[in-house]
């Protein structure tokens, strides 16, 4: 167990080390989010109506947050997929390590990696104006919010990683996975504008739930979702808990077992 | 006391349509080189992974160091070191970050792991890269260092899978002079090769394989005795091949065969140097100028064009439909 561990942080601290030989990957995976916020805050944020207290900004922060750990899904995948294609993972698995640290230290690193853009991304909120009315606590416990979900989706990366034979089929498939994700939700405009149906799937997308439970930690009232009084939307932070547990409880021993028995 | 062994191991792809591994039984004596020499699709290198516990046969036994791969893997992993067909190394972290991150994931210890790189960094002339990233190294040294990485903790067995292949001759007899040293530590090695001189020149033993089936074994030498000794040859002028046919068939004293494009004239022959000189004698005599002469010893390729009815190389555009064909 004790083993289980170093070995995961031994993978982490390759992770960090790549980072500080390729800063350009850092600096990448920045600037796109960082986009979004000027995009969404200058571009679209005019057309979209709001009278919430401090404008469209306050909405866009925690939608534009949620969207950034979901893209670690991606990153996760992609960067599992790399090791396959170079048969980097066969070397692994045929050290006597355990079978676990591979993927539980490519999580953790792509944790920490989330930590560093979310900081970045919290400072660039707050330059254009983003001002959370809650206090520090609960701004930090929704951070935490965003960290573990990111967490989570990432176990989800490392399946979708292992599970396609080709880095290029992995970008697609993340984007196929995240896209949707991010966009059928209640991050950047009101879900009430959706055809009925898609109302439903819009209010119980774990995104949404995320973004909501996060505006609710940011002091703000969810004015783009919570029309049709449904459980998650009532509930957001409860909700958002109970899809974390769900995603890992499925994809931690799915990824787990998947890396066992995968071979090129 | 044999170090590898594995009996009867059938691994199939594709719901069966692809038999990779057929019946394939092998052992390596401790010490000793084994070469598993076979063309591309052979079933070399699923052999490798089976045996480095990657991949489960479909059925069949194998052990390492007297463990079974198939019950035991993390105990055989204690033992062997691997270097697959293709250097897996983490190409954006420098030669000496990987080989400390392989030692720490051996639980060498930071300092150990530490020392252990360096030590293999010199030993493999990789010092003066062991601080760029591996992206801007060379295939040799690329393949040294995979190779360092799979030496850290000094394996028991070592598996090799075509450590030369895509080097260039010089980085080949680099890598084949690292091979023989590490034999001479008394690593035992199964190491797999398309080149019939690289078996030759590196293995104690060799199997040849193909279609997933080992189809001949012994040392180098056996093998060559199995298609015949030594044979003479002479290519003369037109004019005179009648009479060499005569001279040649009286040295021999068995069957002198001719090949009329080349013009040239052979038979096995059983004294060797000495046959060599009786006939150049007689030619002499004869007043015939041979354009060339000389003794043919049966090359790996001659092996396994007797063994297969083709040539090694042959299989290599073969495709994979084709063989299946031939097994329905
Ligand atoms: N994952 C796979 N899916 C389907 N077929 C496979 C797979 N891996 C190997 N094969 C097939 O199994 C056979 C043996 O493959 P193997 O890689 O062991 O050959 P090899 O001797 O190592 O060849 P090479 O010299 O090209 O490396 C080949 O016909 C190959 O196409
Ligand atoms: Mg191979």
């Amino acid at each position: 167990m004790k083993n289980a561990i170093s070995d995961a942080l031994v993978i982490t601290k390759r992770q960090l080390l790549q980072l500080a030989r390729v800063p350009e990957v850092l600096i990448f995976s920045t600037i796109q989010p960082v986009m979004f916020v000027l995009l969404f805050r200058y571009v679209f944020g005019g057309s979209i109506s709001t009278d919430q207290p401090g404008g469209y900004v306050q909405l866009l922060m925690p939608g534009i947050f949620v969207q950034t750990v979901a893209f670690t899904l991606a990153a996760t995948a992609s960067g599992l997929a790399e090791d396959m294609g170079k048969g980097l993972i066969d070397r692994f698995r045929s050290l006597p390590i355990s079978r676990s640290a591979l993927v539980v230290g490519r999580t953790l690193g792509d944790s920490l990696l989330n930590i560093l853009v979310l900081a970045v991304m919290g400072i660039a909120g707050f330059v254009v104006g983003w001002r959370p009315t809650s206090g520090l606590p609960q701004v930090m416990l929704g951070f935490l919010f965003l960290l573990l979900f990111g967490y989570a989706l990432s176990w989800t990366g490392i399946f979708v990683g292992l599970s396609a034979r080709d880095a290029r089929v992995v970008q697609n498939v993340s984007f196929i996975i995240t896209f949707p994700m991010t966009f059928l939700s209640n991050a950047f405009a009101p879900t009430t504008g959706m055809p009925r149906p898609l109302q439903y799937v819009a209010e119980w997308n774990p995104v949404s739930t995320m973004v909501a439970a996060c505006r609710q930690l940011f002091g703000l009232e969810n004015q783009f979702g919570a029309t049709a009084g449904s459980f998650p939307s009532e509930h957001p932070l409860v909700m958002s808990l109970i899809y974390m547990v769900v995603i890992m409880a499925i994809f931690v021993p799915l990824s787990v077992r998947k890396y066992k028995n995968s071979s090129k | 006391m044999k170090s590898v062994v594995a009996q009867h191991l059938i691994k199939t792809y594709r719901n069966g349509e692809v038999r990779a591994l057929d019946d394939l039984s092998l052992d390596v004596e401790e010490g000793t080189v084994l070469s598993v020499l076979g063309p591309n699709g052979a079933g070399k290198t699923t052999t490798v992974r089976i045996l480095a516990t990657l991949l489960a046969p479909d059925s069949g036994h194998a052990t390492v160091g007297g463990i079974d791969v198939i019950k035991s893997p993390e105990k055989v992993r204690e033992i062997i070191g691997l270097s697959g067909q293709y250097a897996a190394v983490d190409e954006t972290l420098t030669g000496w970050d990987n080989l400390v991150m392989f030692g720490r994931l051996y639980h060498l210890g930071k300092q150990a792991s530490i020392n252990r790189a360096n030590e293999l960094l010199e030993r493999f002339s990789l010092t003066d890269s062991a601080r760029r990233p591996i992206k801007t190294y060379s295939g040799g040294m690329r393949r040294r260092l995979d190779l360092a990485a799979s030496l850290i903790v000094r394996p028991k067995v070592l598996f090799l899978d075509e450590p030369t292949t895509g080097l260039d001759p010089r980085g080949r007899q680099e890598m084949w002079g690292v091979i023989e040293e590490l034999v001479k530590d008394g690593v035992t090695l199964l190491l797999t090769t398309q080149y019939l001189e690289e078996a030759d020149q590196l293995a104690d033993e060799i199997a040849v394989i193909d279609h997933g089936k080992v189809i001949a074994r012994g040392t180098s030498d056996v093998l060559k005795k199995q298609v015949g000794g030594e044979r003479l040859e002479v290519v003369v002028e037109s004019a005179h091949i009648k009479t060499t046919m005569e001279i040649v068939a009286k040295v021999s004293g068995d069957k002198v065969s001719l090949d009329e494009a080349l013009r040239q004239i052979s038979a096995p022959v059983s004294t060797g140097a000495t046959a060599l000189i009786e006939v150049l004698r007689a030619l002499d005599a004869a007043g015939i100028h041979p354009l060339d002469v000389g003794l043919k010893r049966p090359s790996l390729d001659d092996v396994f064009m007797s063994l297969t009815g083709h040539v090694a190389e042959e299989i290599v555009a073969a495709p994979v439909d084709k063989k299946k064909k031939g097994r329905k």
